[in-house]
């Protein structure tokens, strides 16, 4: 099935769209000659510029939600789109937590089956997609058969995000058609973390923390050297599992995906869980006492020892230079 | 309140995986245990069940020749009972398909409160829950770090890209917990032999009206086309920490002027 027209999953962040909403965008432009964005929220409108400039001819705005979570309203708005014969062959979905809300109401709306923790995109005169597996160390390459829209559920940092230059979108209302009782759940307040340090997923240092550290205390240690380092403190997923830390610091396959420019792996064995959400990073260093842990064999630096040791000494050092 | 868990019964994770070379679907020959992810789900279902008064927890879960090993490991923690569906035609399914057979397996239990993981440990697509939700017309509310109801509505804190929203949702409604949102319970020999005679329905797609030809491999819409090694990282230096391993790591530091 040739593809000519993909949309793109717009997502809102604090000053426009978010970093993967414009890596998609990106992306869209090298498989289809015409990209356009579906967002919603109460203000779309003042990303049209920034939509269109990463190379969105035209925004389909769903509008305020009025608290309900965006899964089955923005699904619900797509579906009916696709159902009048005015859809796009594909459709790009950030991995994020609405994205993949968005993602699975769509794919039972439509039914379509959904291609998830995708990380390349391949147009060959249809359109095939990459995925790791085994913590990265295979890719499969995979593709929709049969008739209707191909749903793509993409990984974050998976491309890089390159302006086009284009004018800013237009902007067309794609109102929710209602959903019933399926659109019951509603956000009654919300909560934001305090953060005093970037975000996990845009920092240039990642310091994380996993089993090795024997105890839930000991997570001050990444703390305070993700602090030291100006970085962002991240999790195995073994820790999160065991309540040590919230699923926000979990870096893995079910957690965030790390691009960092140092990642350090403190106490991490390296699960393939875990690689496939580091792996990608500029350079790795990595301290375990098992020198067998399959961390070592992504590292640029690993420092077989006791984590206990190398860390507190570690601080120390960074605080001696000030 | 009718508490639906999905459960999921997985090859076990710390046995080497592989694809199956001729269909490129995943190797689930060997013996099947509970998904660990899946645990936090009924344990979860477990503790709200015993909240509001006449409350019974069902599982549901779908897998191949009747295999039931991780479904005992459920019961035994203390689930009431279970269906399970299984069928030669369900082999190879997508998640869509998946959906449709626990759906419709979910539907007999008329359930309150359907409960699931946000993935699975195995296969990982993530989308499953909100696919059985939009079959059968309930709201769902994914990624749930703590969950609360009397019977009528349920309250969950969501996990958030910034924090964390409260949602709330009348019921029947589906949510999906995130792992370490409570502790498991370990089953206790009692809840062992009690579990050997809890009743498991066995299910076939012809017991839930389901079409063999919409589900399985001849029903998947996505085929996989290749598969191949990814290029490795070179190796690194790997040493022994002689009590230099901090000073080594701020020079590797320095090096790539992070300091």
């Amino acid at each position: 099935m040739p593809i000519d027209k993909v949309w793109v999953l717009a997502e809102a962040g604090e000053n426009g769209p978010t970093p993967i909403t414009l890596e998609l965008l990106t992306e869209a432009r090298s498989v289809a000659s015409v990209v356009e964005a579906v967002a919603f929220g109460p203000d779309t409108a003042s990303m049209a510029a920034a939509l269109g400039e990463y190379g969105a001819t035209r925004v389909h705005d769903v509008g305020d939600l009025q608290g309900a979570l965006p899964g089955v309203p923005v699904a619900s708005a797509i579906a009916a789109l696709v159902q009048a014969g005015s859809g796009p062959d594909a459709v790009l979905i950030p991995a994020t937590y609405d994205g993949r809300d968005v993602a699975g109401r769509l794919s039972a709306k439509l039914d379509r089956p959904v291609l998830t923790n995708v990380t390349g995109l391949v147009a060959d005169g249809g359109l095939s997609s990459q995925h790791p597996v085994f913590g990265g160390s295979h890719i499969v390459t995979a593709r929709f058969t049969g008739e209707g829209p191909g749903i793509f559920v993409i990984r974050a940092k998976s491309f890089a995000a390159e302006p086009s230059g284009g004018a800013p979108a237009e902007v067309v209302a794609a109102p929710a058609p209602d959903a019933g009782p399926s659109n019951a759940a509603r956000i009654v307040a919300r909560h934001e973390e305090e953060r005093t340090g970037p975000k996990l997923d845009e920092a240039a240092v990642v310091v994380s923390g996993g089993r090795g550290l024997g105890a839930a205390e000991n997570y001050a240690l990444i703390e305070q050297l993700a602090n030291l380092l100006h970085g962002a403190a991240g999790a195995s997923r073994a820790i999160v599992d065991a309540g040590w830390v919230p699923y926000s610091h979990q870096v893995g396959q079910t957690g965030k995906t790390v691009k960092p420019t140092v990642y350090l792996a403190c106490g991490i064995s390296g699960a393939t869980q875990h690689l496939v959400g580091m792996k990608g990073s500029k350079n790795i260093v990595a301290v375990n006492k098992d020198a067998d842990a399959p961390i070592f064999s992504v590292a640029d630096l690993g420092i077989v020892g006791d984590v206990h040791k190398v860390l507190p000494a570690l601080i120390e050092a960074l605080k001696a230079r000030g | 309140m009718n508490v639906v868990v999905c459960v999921k019964q997985i090859p076990d994770p710390a046995a080497p995986s592989s694809l199956d070379p001729t269909t490129h679907t995943l190797d689930r020959s060997g013996k099947l245990i509970l998904d660990d992810s899946d645990a936090y789900g009924v344990e979860m279902a477990l503790q709200l069940a015993g909240n509001v008064e006449g409350s019974e927890v069902t599982l549901v879960s779908m897998a191949p020749g009747g295999e039931t090993s991780g479904l005992r490991t459920a019961l035994a923690m203390g689930a009431a009972k279970a269906i399970l569906v299984s069928d030669e035609a369900l082999a190879g399914s997508d998640a869509l398909s998946t959906a449709k057979v626990l759906a419709a397996a979910i539907r007999r239990a008329e359930p309150d409160l359907v409960i699931a993981a946000t993935e699975s440990t195995d296969g990982y697509t993530g989308t499953l829950p909100v696919q059985v939700a939009e079959l059968l017309g309930l709201p769902s509310v994914t990624f749930a770090k703590a969950i609360s109801t009397d019977g009528t509505t349920v309250k969950v804190e969501r996990q958030t890209e910034a924090g964390y929203d409260e949602v709330e949702s009348p019921l029947p409604v589906l949510v999906t917990v995130t792992a370490g949102v409570v502790e498991p319970r370990y089953p206790s020999f009692k809840g062992i032999m009690a579990a050997k005679s809890k009743p498991v329905d066995n299910l076939t797609l012809a017991d839930l009206g389901v079409d063999p030809s919409g589900v399985g491999a001849t029903g998947a819409r996505q085929e996989i086309t290749d598969v191949s090694e990814a290029e490795s990282r070179s190796a690194g230096e790997i040493v022994v920490d002689e009590g230099d391993g901090a000073q080594r790591i701020v020079a590797f530091l320095e090096q790539i002027k992070v300091i």
